[in-house]
């Protein structure tokens, strides 16, 4: 417990009142902590906006979101017209839903970007791996969120991609249809769904949120964070123990995000005002002819921001699951041959091939591409163990490693363009391709991050002031 | 670590009231994980439905809703019945014997039609891979995501999964079985009763 302070007699009326605070709740304590006393490092450049923009724009779903609840039924007969009255009736509901449709696809933008920041310069790396994991964990949570969140307008596409994704838990073996229906609440989805979708989309996801956000910033908060250098700014301290290369988040950084937020509300408006179905990207045409349980659109497809994952589901097929027991006799036979295992190891290797082998053959296509698809994003959360590069920053790695995350980023946003195609023999066999890149980048990553000749990092972090 | 002895029996108490603790949360999650059942109106919602086909057409194709799903009832051509027996080879299940009891219930429906009356195809109209409802294709020829000798039948605009004139899936696609069979009873030669077989 801290001591008991006593303002001077003569102190402003400010101090007064601050003391009397900081005596009951550290405010005082807590705003030098994550503001005026965290130092972040000084050589931050354009891709540190998307941290502090993920947080405006949950600041944005949050408040428009509340608002649309004000109006919005929860009932499968009235959905889809109080979206539509929003839309006509309710004064500016439309600008308010807009910001809303806009912000779920901006919020994607910019945490895409903010994780291929923390992969470029090894931002997970130790002592950050929580700071990741937690930050994983929002991801999934934002995955789960958009879509339940997607249900409510009950469109044609609302109802279809729902009955897709519940059905995918129906391909757990054993207790898949009981899942299903426990998640559904009906036998299709149903005003019963609906209704469910509505209560985690408004409170019961919305706090779990929260509850990370503040984890990750206080994990991250403790350990400091990383820069484009790679380099530890706490191992340089000044005199009065203050990281030479780091400066107070506030007003330094604090200024210098209202740079990234007014360029950001640029592109958000516009897309708002001018184009905020984004043809067709943000708020998909066949959203707009209400749920028919009896006729599946002819084409659907998730929204742009699931389309990687939805993919490599639809990539998962009887010759996809032959491919991969090939693949994990190849890899059993290799790690067996030339691997630095002892005797049981190596026999242990063999029985777990052999029993993958016979488990992917045992189970249907169908249940592996939900493994695919879900282990796509687990794999995420195992980043820190995989990467065993001796350097943090892609900055200090060999050349070819650039092109190494080239061609992940590159077949990332390949196999994004095909989930929004209609299914073709091509889009299968590129899905494929790419399905085996992706995992193949993080499977083979305690592998490939050793290689090459690493440059050597600087003592301290390299800046030019301006 | 203090140097305190430990009080065995206070240890074997708290070990005692922690686990009835945790017995008793889990106990209180059983009605809420239950809440997430179907309810009793939905379980009820579930009756059988009669239908007058009388009116159907060779070539034809009725929906009709049971349980909420699509149930299609096609009166196919003779022509349709023939492609059948060339898409023996090419379907991934041709005589219905996976998963029988979930797919073709009815014993009088596990042959080459995979109906009662041959011409008289009644399917639940979703695809069992995901829950999406295929698309007719009955024309036959090359078209947009089909085979080129293509032969008539379904195309499930989700994943690509294709069935023939009888339902049936083929080969190497997502979904891993045939259109549902359901229940039926011809009442008459007009009236079908589905969700029900003849007793």
């Amino acid at each position: 417990m801290a001591e008991f302070k006593t303002a001077a007699a003569n102190a402003p009326i400010g101090e007064k009142l601050m003391t009397w605070v900081d005596n009951r709740f550290p405010a005082t304590k807590l705003y030098k902590e994550h503001l005026s006393e965290y130092y972040a490092p000084k050589n931050f450049n354009f891709w540190y906006f998307f941290g502090s923009l993920a947080m405006l724009v949950l600041v944005i779903q949050i408040v428009t979101g509340i608002f649309l609840v004000m109006h919005y039924k929860p009932d499968a007969e009235r959905a889809f017209a109080s979206v539509e009255y929003i839309m006509r009736d309710v004064p500016w509901g439309w600008l308010v839903r807009y910001m809303h449709s806009t912000g779920a696809s901006a919020f994607f933008i910019v945490v895409y970007l903010h994780m291929f920041r923390g992969m470029m310069y090894g931002s997970y790396r130790k002592p950050r791996e929580l700071v990741w994991i937690f930050g994983c964990a929002i991801f999934l949570c934002l995955m789960a969120e958009a879509f339940m969140g997607y249900l409510l307008p009950w469109g044609q596409m609302s109802y279809w991609g729902a009955q897709v994704i519940v059905n995918l838990f129906a391909a757990v073996p054993f207790v898949g249809p009981d899942l299903a229906l426990l998640i559904r609440g009906d036998y299709v989805v149903s005003d019963a769904t609906l209704n469910r979708f509505f209560s985690f989309h408004v409170i019961a996801v919305p706090l779990v949120l929260l509850g990370l956000v503040v984890a990750h910033i206080i994990a991250l908060h403790e350990v400091g964070s990383n820069n484009p250098d790679g380099v530890e700014i706490k191992a340089k301290k000044d005199a009065q123990g203050r990281p030479l290369d780091g400066i107070p988040f506030h007003p330094y950084y604090s200024v210098h995000d209202i740079l990234g937020v007014s360029v950001f509300l640029m592109l958000f408006t516009a897309v708002v005002f001018f184009a905020p179905e984004f043809g067709g990207y943000f708020l998909e045409y066949n959203n707009f002819i209400p749920a028919d349980p009896l006729k599946t659109p002819a084409h659907i497809a998730p929204v742009w921001y699931f389309t990687p994952y939805y993919s490599m589901l639809r990539a998962t097929t009887d010759f996809m699951v032959n491919v991969l027991v090939a693949l994990v006799a190849l890899g059993a036979v290799g790690a067996i041959l030339k691997g630095r295992f002892g005797g049981g190891a190596k026999v242990g290797i063999a029985i777990a091939a052999v029993a993958a082998a016979v488990l992917l053959k045992t189970f249907d296509a169908k249940f592996w591409g939900v493994v695919v698809m879900g282990g796509a994003v687990i794999i995420l959360f195992f980043l820190p163990w995989l990467d065993r590069s001796p350097v943090k920053s892609i900055r200090y790695r060999p050349d070819w490693h650039k092109i190494v995350y080239g061609v992940f980023v590159f077949f990332f946003l390949v196999l994004g363009y095909f989930g929004i195609q209609a299914p073709s023999a091509l889009n299968e066999t590129v899905s494929q391709i790419g399905t085996l890149v992706y995992f193949g980048f993080f499977l083979l990553m305690p592998w490939w991050s050793t290689l090459g000749s690493f440059k050597p990092v600087p003592e301290r972090v390299t800046f030019e002031s301006h | 670590m203090s140097d305190q002895q430990v009080d065995r029996s206070k240890r074997t108490w708290l070990i005692a009231s922690t686990c009835a603790g945790v017995a008793g949360g889990a106990a209180t999650a059983v009605p809420f994980v239950s809440s997430f059942q179907p309810s009793e109106r939905a379980r009820a919602a579930g009756a059988a439905v009669e239908v007058d086909i009388g009116s159907l057409k060779a070539g034809e194709k009725l929906t009709v809703e049971w349980r909420g799903k699509p149930v299609w009832i096609i009166r196919r051509t003779p022509e349709q019945l023939e492609t059948l027996k060339k898409t023996e080879a090419l379907v991934a299940d041709p005589k219905s014997e996976r998963k029988p009891a979930e797919f073709t219930p009815m014993e009088s429906t596990r042959n080459e039609w995979r109906s009662i009356k041959p011409e008289l195809l009644v399917v639940v109209g979703i695809c069992s891979h995901l829950g999406c409802s295929p698309s007719d294709k009955f024309e036959a020829g090359p078209q947009p995501s089909l085979p080129d000798d293509w032969l008539g039948g379904f195309l499930c605009p989700c994943h690509g999964s294709l069935f023939d004139m009888a339902g049936r899936v083929y080969k190497n696609k997502p979904a891993p079985d045939n259109l549902e069979v359901p229940p039926y009873t011809f009442l008459s030669d007009t009236r079908l009763l589905i969700g029900e077989a003849k007793a």
